[in-house]
This record gives C-alpha cells, structure tokens and sequence, in this order.
C-alpha cells in the first residue's frame, strides 16, 4: 500500500466467507433449524395471490408431526393404498440404489448418485401430479422414474451402459430420459433445465393445453444464472410451471451458505420474484405431495408457477466419487432432526392401521429379489468394461435427424473403411 | 414475385411459415409490439396475436432456453438474439443443450427451433454490434448455421431453417439488411431494389441448408464467400479484372464440401475471406479442408483474407472490415505463379 493508496483512520475491509456450522471432528449441531409444529402453517386458497404466501416461505410446512399422524390444513387425506404406495416407490427407490452403488463399487460402471433421504421428494410429487404433466429432473430424482413405473432393468442398463441401454451409451450413469414417461433428459450441466421447464410450460399455455410442468433444482445450483432466468420468465408469463429447489444442504462439498442460505431461505426467493412460494419438509410425503397439488391445481388454474423448497438433508455422498467424511461430520445424516421419509411414512401407516411389520418385511423382501432379478435381467446386455455399448456407426447417428458428409466421411474412418 | 430487401424477405419469410404452421412462435428482445430493432418482425404480432409473437426479457439465456422448451414441447420456436454480440449468456444453452439433445435422448428428444441474429460489421457498430461468432457454433456439434448474402436466399433459407427438424443458429449480416454492401464505404449506398436477388417470390419456397451457390463463375482463383463477403468479392474481382469463381457458402455447418472441391479442382487457387476474426475462423477450417482434399490442384498456397484477431474497433471500421483493399492484393497473391 503506498502513500496514494492509504486511508488512514478507516477500517480495513475483509471478506466474509461463510462456514458451515460443524466440520469433520466436530459434533454435528442441527438445533439451530426452527422446526415449527406440524400443522402449524396456514394453507391459502390455490387462488389466493401470490403475496399471500409470501410469509410462509419463511416457515416450513408440516403434515406428518413426531408420532406420524397426519395434522393441520395441508393433510391431503390420501386414501391407504396410495400410501402404501408411495411407500413402496421410496422404498424401491431406496433399494435400488443401494444395488447400483455396490455396483459401481464392484466395477460394473463408472459413476453412480443415491438419493438417500430424499425419496419423498420425487416420489410424493410424482403421485401429486398427473401421468401426463412433464417433469424436468436433475440426477436426484430417479424416484419420479420409479413412481411412473418405469422398467427398472432400462435404468440399470443405462447405468451399465451397456447393449439394452435406451441411450446407446452415449450419456453418463443415471443421466436418464424417456419421452413416454415424461421424464425430460438429465444435463450434466447444472440448472439448464429450470428454464426450459419455463419455456414447455409456455408451449402448453401458447397451445390451450392443460398438462403442466415441474422442474427441480438442488440448493447449490440456484446460484446459476439459469434459474434466475426461469424465475423471472415463470413469473413474467405466468407459466404453469412448479419450480422445486432441493434444499439437501450440500453441493458436493459446499454448504447451502454458500449459495445464500444464511441470509434467507430458498423459497423466499419468491417474494423477490413476485411468484407464490411454499417451503416444506421435504422428508414428509404427505407434505411434499400437499404442497405439490396445491401448486399444481393453481398451475393448471393459469394462476402461474410455485417455488416450492423442500428442506432435507443429503445423506449420502455427491456420488460414488465423493466422501464427505472429508467435509463434514461423520453420520450427520442420522441426526438429521426432520428423520427419515421413509420410516416416517411408514410410521404413520402404522399409525393409522394400515400397515404392519410383517407386510413392510415382506415388501422389503419382495423389492430385493425385483431388483435383484432386474440387475440380472440388466447384466445379461452386458456392463461397463465388460459388454457395453459398442455400436460405432451409432455414435454418429441422431447428431443431426440425418448423417452428414462430414459425419459419413468420420464415421467410416472410424469404421476403418 | 415482390422485389424485397433482405429484412422483407425475412419478415416475409416468418409470415409465410406462421400462416402454414400455428406451431411457429417467435420470441426475442423488442420483437413483439415494436417489430424489432431491425424490423424484420415487424406486423407479426398484430397478424397472429401475442400468444405466438411475444417480448422477451433482456436475458439470452432464458429465450434460448425457454425455447428449448417450446420446441421440447413440440413448437418450432424462432428466437430472435437481438446482436449476434449478445449470444454469449445462451452460449451454454446453445452448445450443451440443443446441441445436444437429439443426440443424448437417443432421438427422443429432437429440437427444432431457430435462433436468428443480426451479425457482422460495416455499420460502425463497435464491438457489441459488429462481431461475427459463427465458427463457435461451427465447432460444436449438432447445430447448422446457415449465413444467407441476399433477399432471395435470406427468405428461402429462412423457411429452410424453420423447417429443419434441428436447431439451427440463422446469422444475417445487417449491413446488407437495405442494400449489397461491397466494401466501398465512401460510395452511395444502394437499395436492394435494383439488385436480382431482390426478386423474391411471394407464398412458400425454399432454399436447401448446405448447398453453396455460384455467385460468379470463373476459372482463375476460388473465393469461398458467406454474407457481406459475397459482395465484397464480386465487386473485387470486377475491379481487379480478375476471372473469380466465387461461391456463396450460404451453409457454414453442414458446408458445401462437393461445391468447393469442384471450383477449387478447377481453379487451382483459393482465396477465403470472412468478417470473423482471424485465428481459427471458419476460414482456417475451410483452408484445412481445402488442403487436405485439393493439394494437388492448388497452385499457391490458400490464402484467408479476415478481421484481425482484436475486438471490432469502433472509429477503425474501414481498417478492420474487410473490404476491397485487403481482397484485391490477396487475389493478385495468389494468382502469382
């Protein structure tokens, strides 16, 4: 610093750089979270304006309350069978990830993503929407493939890569897609499909249509300038769009502070968007499926989008490339004070009479020999390393609707002609 | 048969697919109530209402993005990027999303949409109106970038890019929106209105995506052309007395690779000239494959006549832009020997 420079008599700046609360070493403190009561959080008309939510974003909406009933004016009533339902998708999702990492573990792919903890959140929107609206997922939310009955054997052989996979082994483990299911592509490339979530919503209202869509988006990646488009083009069109932020705490090894979660929450984003926000506990299914038909109904009333933040926590890695022993407290995800989606739904249709240790056992058991079964189906096309997708000519097709003289002239040359 | 200048043609162009397909929606900055900046959308809006021709927000990302999910849906959206200058903040959008789409999804997932954008300099614009990107789309695959040089070809391609089941990025060279430009700045300006391709047909025609066109058959030297280019080489050659053979590429990805080979064989030389930067413009990808597939025709070694690897100046314009000054010594280089 030299004489122009100095000023003295004024305080030196500094940086602040958000921390998360406990490091690996630390014991892992969750009591700061405010956890209202269940039922605690009003729920307006569908129609009501948007501003009418504007204080709820700051709350967090609750049905299932620690016994496991079902309280307050968000409770959707669901019948048993759909939650015994939903109980099942979360908890096949819950087991074929567990396969499909020992899998990855055992070399049989490259790459592998859980949702541990999560389940509830694709799963419980999934059966809150209907069978035609479009979902724009990122790499968290295999449970809406799983809710939408889609075979397990395609997912694993996209994850092997191998000669059943629907996309001839050009895209990464679980990047699925498939049109009949409405499950819209997976980038790797974070927040993309926000936006254009916004703009199918816009076709569907350009073409008088009544299907809508919903897009999700982890905490992390609300910092791209993706969504912010999306955010404002939702709003500026009033698309029939459900905007879903994954607030899972963690990206990779990034806290939610990081992308702003100190200074507010992710559903108030909201407010500042002028948009209708809820913010819900994401480990409660009848929550997230509440709150999901209740933005729907209002999407598919032309009242416009719904940023929904489903608060959870990240219980697993990133991925199989991921320890976050590095980075945080060992177990963290076990003290996680909203519990788990799974043993939370299954306590409450114990609760209600609906369900017993003997059946949960025996669907344990079932989903194990169906995914087993299926990983076997799966492995009879090959994995990766060993039978994969081998098809050179293929490579070049579907770059363009047709081949190219360039492309021709590449592909033979690879071809060795 | 109407005599068009180029914006004409393409507003003509929009009008002519919007009627024949209610699936065409048109979106950008300033191009719904106003028409455009340029007005090439002029009337649209008031012809077919603001569910199909609407304003967008001053955000690249998001129009592209959202027409992403128009086309995703089953629309064939035209996007209009109001600069090709300002196509950055879609970039991503662009190359690793509609790129990418057919490709990732197996087919599933095809996306026929247009993104259209004023490019190219001669105008004064400075470096947030002058620049022409198209070899970052170039490189990229699955994109088609078509450049057309005047009304005929701007309204048939046009309709060709709409109609093509992939994205294609659509650069038209706002110098010559009015009137042929040759690159003599101090000289009148002139309309299209006196020009043949100003002829351009009424209803539905089509121009092919990767067909490049004789703009002037010669036996001397090639001169590979897109856009303004054309013009400045077809006066070039006439000033210089030199028996060109130039040709429109009119498509930069899929190029027209049979069209260059055969007035390359012919002529032995090759002269390439472009608006875009120097350092590895299309111009180093045609002159790559020029030597590969022509070497032993060639009589001289291929020569790039291009702006120069530093951002569009804004008083410099004639010293940057390309023009007759710069082409007529490199056509004498290269019919040396």
């Amino acid at each position: 610093m030299n004489k122009e420079t100095e000023r003295p008599n004024r305080p030196a700046l500094s940086l602040h750089v958000p921390e998360p609360d406990a490091r690996p070493g630390d014991e892992v403190d969750f009591s700061h979270i405010v956890i209202p009561a269940a039922g605690s959080v009003s729920r307006p008309d569908i129609a009501a304006p948007a501003s009418d939510t504007h204080d709820l974003v700051y709350s967090l909406l609750r049905v299932l309350d620690d016994e496991g009933a079902a309280v307050g004016p968000w409770d959707p009533r669901l019948d048993p069978e759909t939650l015994r339902r939903m109980l099942r998708d979360m908890m096949l999702v819950r087991t074929y990830d567990d396969r499909m990492y020992r899998a990855q573990r055992q070399g049989k792919t490259s790459f592998y993503m859980k949702c541990t903890g999560e389940e509830a959140i694709a799963v419980a929107a999934a059966h809150a929407m209907d069978r035609d609206d479009i979902f724009f997922p990122t790499y968290r939310q295999q449970g809406l493939l799983v809710a939408r009955d889609y075979p397990l054997v395609k997912m694993m052989c996209q994850v092997y890569s191998n000669t059943g996979d629907p996309l001839k082994g050009r895209q990464l483990p679980i990047m699925y897609s498939d049109r009949r299911h409405g499950f819209f592509s997976i980038s790797g490339n974070l927040a993309t499909q926000v936006p254009q979530a916004v703009g199918w919503a816009m076709a569907s209202a350009i073409k008088g249509d009544s299907r809508i869509a919903a897009a999700w988006i982890g905490d992390g990646a609300t910092a791209e300038g993706d969504f912010h488009s999306a955010v404002t083009f939702a709003g500026v069109y009033r698309a029939p769009v459900i905007l879903n932020v994954v607030n899972n705490q963690w990206a990779i090894s990034t806290f939610s502070g990081i992308a702003g979660a100190e200074l507010t929450t992710f559903a108030a984003r909201a407010v500042g968007y002028g948009i209708a926000g809820l913010r819900v506990d994401g480990n409660d299914a009848l929550a997230v499926y509440a709150a999901t038909a209740w933005a729907a109904d209002r999407a598919r009333s032309n009242l416009g989008p719904t940023l929904i933040e489903h608060f959870t926590y990240r219980v697993e890695g990133h991925s199989t490339s991921d320890d976050p022993t590095a980075y945080r407290p060992q177990g963290a995800g076990a003290k996680w004070p909203l519990g788990d989606p799974i043993a939370r739904l299954r306590k409450h249709l114990l609760l209600i009479g609906e369900w017993d240790e003997e059946r949960d056992a025996a669907l344990q058991e079932q989903l194990s020999v169906e995914v087993r079964a299926a990983q076997r189906e799966a492995e009879t096309q090959g994995t990766l390393g060993n039978g994969h997708y081998e098809d050179v000519g293929s490579m070049f097709e579907d770059v363009f609707e047709e081949l190219p003289w360039h492309l021709r002239e590449q592909r033979d040359e690879a071809l060795g002609k | 048969m109407t005599v068009r200048n180029m914006i004409e043609a393409l507003n003509d162009a929009h009008r002519v697919m919007m009627e024949r397909d209610d699936g065409i929606v048109v979106l950008g900055e300033d191009i719904g109530y106003f028409g455009g900046v340029f007005r090439v959308t002029a009337g649209l809006q008031k012809q077919f209402g603001t569910s199909r021709v609407f304003d967008a927000p001053i955000a690249e990302l998001g129009i592209v993005a959202t027409a992403i999910g128009m086309a995703a849906y089953g629309l064939r959206p035209v996007a209009e990027i109001q600069f090709a200058d300002y196509i950055y903040p879609g970039f991503d959008q662009i190359i690793s999303e509609a790129g990418r789409m057919r490709y990732r999804t197996a087919g599933e997932w095809p996306l026929p949409m247009v993104i259209r954008t004023p490019y190219g300099g001669g105008i004064f614009g400075g470096q947030t109106h002058s620049q022409s990107p198209e070899a970052f789309f170039a490189h990229m695959p699955g994109i088609k970038t078509v450049i057309p040089s005047n009304p005929y070809d701007a309204k048939g391609l046009l309709i060709a890019a709409i109609e093509d089941n992939d994205p294609v990025l659509f650069f038209e060279p706002k110098r010559i929106y009015n009137g042929p430009f040759e690159g003599y700045h101090d000289r009148p300006v002139t309309p299209w209105a006196r020009h043949p391709a100003a002829e351009v047909p009424d209803g539905h025609y089509s121009v092919p995506i990767g067909k490049a066109a004789v703009a002037r058959e010669g036996e001397a030297v090639t001169i590979l052309a897109y856009g303004t280019m054309v013009h400045v080489a077809l006066a070039t050659a006439e000033a210089e007395g030199i028996d060109a053979e130039v040709l429109d590429l009119r498509t930069i990805v899929p190029v027209d690779i049979e069209a260059i080979e055969a007035s390359v064989r012919k002529t032995g030389r090759c002269v390439i000239i472009h608006e875009a930067t120097r350092t590895a413009g299309f111009g180093a990808e045609l002159a790559a494959l020029v030597q590969e597939r022509c070497f032993y025709h060639l009589e001289a070694p291929v020569i790039r006549v291009t702006g120069y690897d530093v951002p569009y100046p804004h008083s410099m314009e004639w010293t940057y832009f390309p023009g007759p000054a710069r082409l007529g010594p490199a056509l004498r280089k290269a019919l040396e020997d």
